[in-house]
């Protein structure tokens, strides 16, 4: 057992660390929804190929590698969608797609000339990725869809989206449908954790035969969802560590009193607890980023449990982090609140914690 | 013992009722309802109905133009006003500044103030807090130079809730920077529209503009404006604190959230089944239920006890401790119950007049809301500082 990082994966780790730090905070306005432009620096530092394999001229990097990277974004509040422009529709390319549409749709994604999306959400089925509604009927000359995507991430900067619908025949499907097509509506707005969402409607829209990404796609939108998951997690880390660190200094440097607010012991204690659930939570990201490899059942398993603990954590740090900062910790003008809501807001994100306790209670080992 | 109201209790009941069905104005109680900001014109409009009604001096004596209700009339009336998704009447001038001229003020003062404050004339703000000065308000700079029939203000007031609409501010400042702490406190009238005060917003976390900066800058303020003995304003503080603190449980505000979450969690599905029908969610509901059970009677309880001559002592930080936990419980119920749709954010519809389609419109206000619940337990005398109190005053620690 070794949880130390190699050479190269302390090189990306500060690198990274300059990379957020260095960056001019971006979240002041109201809606900090503009892009801080770090895309290409990405593609430039290879972290849009890091996740996929050699063969598809990725880097093979590991789920430990995903994770360093979410950690740093989430140190930095960056709001490039890394997990849902990349790492969800890039894992489903790789699984799924046959060499032509790799060609098209994969390798320039990974080397930032486009991005893409997935719209697996939908409002009638909560989390529940399979259960979509959205149809697709095979047709002569292709394929029809017909139905509406929810909370769609990442859609207003991609050139097209993977859209997962249910076929006629039973299986799950994943088509990618470009921005044009007719039928397709994008409504755009603002999340409360300042990323740009959409809803979309397909009336109709009809594709080409080769717009489906291979045939069943439901082992794949796990595996996609699966290192998704994980990611958020990491990501959450990196957050909860820099509200932590916030506010631990906050407490120093704040008197009331006569005294700085770190002299008052049940503010030790909660600011111990705080650190506790971050550890705790930190311990759960690096299961999950160990699981990816796993047997699926194993894998679902862990990080479903990752998902719900960190959710949890994150919850307490982020509510802990405005109450410890009194008044000052609810305006807009203070970081920490930017990081409250990202905190908060992850658990809305891929799976809530009692989507996914649900998932581990149904499963529950009587051993 | 007897928990029942009385037949009188329950008529009252009706009687407000029906005066809200009939008079709360159909816009305001949408927007209510839909967790939207109101326009300091939506708030007056209510108020001036209210007042109309006679209905607007809740916690006052008759003798000052109130309807002299007692605690139980007071919680039967604060619960319709809640599940009939009327405003909050903006505290400060009837339910703060009021007992405390009522109680320390002079006969011209009350004379004037008070049925200004009845009409709506004045929209008053508070002007306690400073950036030094939040759990220690004692320890607050703002200072009161004594100029003949004027004193001479300067310093900094900030968390001022409304106080973008307010003409006058009531306002703790030091006249005596020798004395003791609390000692050279003094309680001042301020009006918002003298040279030297300026506003700035404070821009929250939910993206609203509920909270703001005061800066006074040599603002004359006459002698007179002054409530009470010059270094007696620490007592008016903590005078209106208690007065603060009593509708701080709020029970029918909780009803409401309690009310809303469960026709949401009924309505949302989950696996094909209502959200409420999930077990783990359910117990955390029923956990809320049984929790705000017990509030309303250990409520019920201060209330009683208040009505029988005791003033609201400690006993009102147990019912904001546990009220303000309660409320943040429920908005999190319900941020949770929404799900993904809990994500959207639509601030120039909830904090101004932008429509927006019903799917979006109905729940477009329960993250922000969520975010916003949180100064439940940082206002008006954090929950540490709470406990502490009650540490301190109760128990004996
Ligand atoms: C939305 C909102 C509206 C407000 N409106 C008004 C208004 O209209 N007028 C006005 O005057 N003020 C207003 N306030 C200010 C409010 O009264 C203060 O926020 C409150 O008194 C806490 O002070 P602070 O924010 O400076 O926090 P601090 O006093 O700095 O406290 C920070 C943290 O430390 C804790 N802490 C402090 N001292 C101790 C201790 N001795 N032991 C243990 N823990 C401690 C606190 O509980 C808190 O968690 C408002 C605040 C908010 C959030």
């Amino acid at each position: 057992m070794d949880f130390s990082y190699s050479d190269e994966q302390r090189m990306l780790a500060d690198t990274l660390e300059r990379l957020v730090t260095d960056r001019e905070w971006n979240g002041n306005a109201t809606t900090q929804t503009a892009p801080s432009g770090l895309w290409q620096t990405f593609a430039e530092l290879g972290l849009l190929q890091l996740p996929f394999n050699e063969e598809d001229g990725g880097l093979g990097g590991s789920g430990i590698d995903v994770m360093i990277v979410m950690q740093a974004l989430g140190r930095g509040l960056v709001r490039e969608p890394y997990v849902a422009g990349l790492l969800l529709p890039g894992t489903l390319l790789a699984r799924l797609a046959n060499s032509a549409q790799r060609e098209r749709w994969l390798a320039p994604l990974m080397v930032g000339e486009h991005r893409l999306a997935l719209a697996w959400q939908e409002t009638a089925v909560r989390y529940d990725a399979h259960g979509v509604t959205t149809h697709a009927r095979r047709q002569a000359d292709g394929w029809l869809l017909e139905g509406a995507k929810h909370l769609v991430l990442g859609a207003n900067s991609a050139e097209a989206i993977l859209v997962t619908a249910r076929v006629d025949d039973g299986t799950l499907g994943v088509f990618v449908v470009p921005e044009t097509s007719n039928g397709f509506e994008r409504r755009d707005y603002a999340t409360l954790d300042g990323q740009v969402a959409c809803d979309i409607s397909l009336e109709g829209v009809a594709l080409p035969h080769d717009a489906r990404l291979g045939e069943d796609a439901a082992g794949a939108l796990d595996a996609a969802l699966a290192l998704g998951r994980a990611a958020l997690c990491a990501e959450a880390v990196g957050a909860m560590r820099v509200a932590c660190e916030q506010t631990l200094a906050y407490l120093k440097e704040r008197r009331q009193f006569g005294t700085p607010l770190a002299s008052f012991q049940v503010l030790q204690h909660r600011m111990v607890d705080m650190h506790l659930n971050v550890e705790q939570a930190h311990s759960m990201a690096i299961l999950a980023a160990a699981s990816l490899e796993r047997p699926a059942d194993e894998r679902d398993y862990r990080i479903a449990a990752a998902k719900a603990y960190c959710g949890e954590a994150a919850r307490f740090v982020a509510e802990q982090a405005i109450q410890l900062h009194g008044a000052m910790g609810m305006t807009e003008e203070c970081h920490v609140s930017h990081y409250a809501k990202h905190l908060i807001m992850f658990d809305h994100h891929l799976g809530d914690t009692d989507h996914h306790l649900e998932f581990i209670s149904d499963r529950l080992s009587a051993a | 013992m007897n928990l029942d109201f009385t037949p009188q209790e329950q008529a009252f009941r009706q009687q407000v009722r029906d005066f809200l069905a009939t008079e709360l104005p159909d816009d305001i109680r949408e927007r209510v309802r839909l967790g939207r900001r109101l326009s300091a014109d939506d708030h007056l409009r209510w108020q001036n109905v209210l007042s109309q009604r006679g209905w607007l001096g809740v916690g006052w004596p008759q003798e000052h133009g109130g309807p002299g209700w007692g605690p139980v009339e007071r919680h039967i009336f604060d619960e319709e006003c809640s599940a009939a998704y009327a405003p909050t009447i903006v505290p400060f001038g009837v339910s703060m500044v009021a007992p405390v001229i009522m109680a320390f003020g002079s006969e011209d003062q009350k004379r004037h103030y008070l049925p200004r404050i009845l009409t709506n004339q004045d929209w008053w703000c508070q002007g306690y807090s400073e950036p030094g000065a939040g759990s220690d308000l004692a320890s607050l700079r703002t200072r009161a130079v004594r100029d003949g029939d004027e004193y001479v203000v300067s310093g900094q007031k900030t968390w001022t809730t409304l106080g973008q609409h307010a003409n006058m501010m009531f306002c703790l400042v030091r006249t005596d920077p020798e004395a003791k702490k609390q000692a050279g406190i003094s309680f001042l009238l301020i009006d918002m529209h003298s040279p030297g005060i300026s506003v700035r917003p404070i821009v929250t976390l939910d993206g609203a503009h509920e909270v703001n900066e005061v800066f006074l800058d040599e603002v004359r303020v006459p002698v007179t404006n002054r409530i009470g003995e010059e270094g007696q304003g620490w007592t008016c503080a903590k005078f209106l604190l208690t007065h603060e603190r009593t509708g701080i449980a709020g029970v029918g505000h909780a009803k409401q959230a309690l009310r809303h979450l469960k026709a949401l969690a009924g309505r949302v599905q989950h696996r094909g089944r209502p959200l409420l029908e999930l077990a783990s969610f359910r117990q955390r509901v029923v956990k809320a239920e049984v929790e705000l059970m017990a509030l309303e009677v250990t409520h019920l309880r201060v209330l009683a006890a208040a009505r029988d001559g005791g003033a609201p002592g400690a006993e009102s930080s147990l019912l904001k401790v546990r009220g303000s936990e309660l409320r943040q419980e429920l908005s999190e119920l319900t941020r949770r119950a929404l799900g993904p749709a809990a994500l959207p954010f639509f601030p120039e519809f909830l904090y101004g007049d932008e429509t927006l389609e019903p799917e979006h419109a109905e729940h477009a206000a329960v993250g922000a809301q969520y975010f916003n619940r949180r100064k439940l337990s940082i206002y008006g005398g954090s929950n540490e500082i709470q406990k502490s109190i009650v540490a301190k005053t109760l128990l004996g620690m």
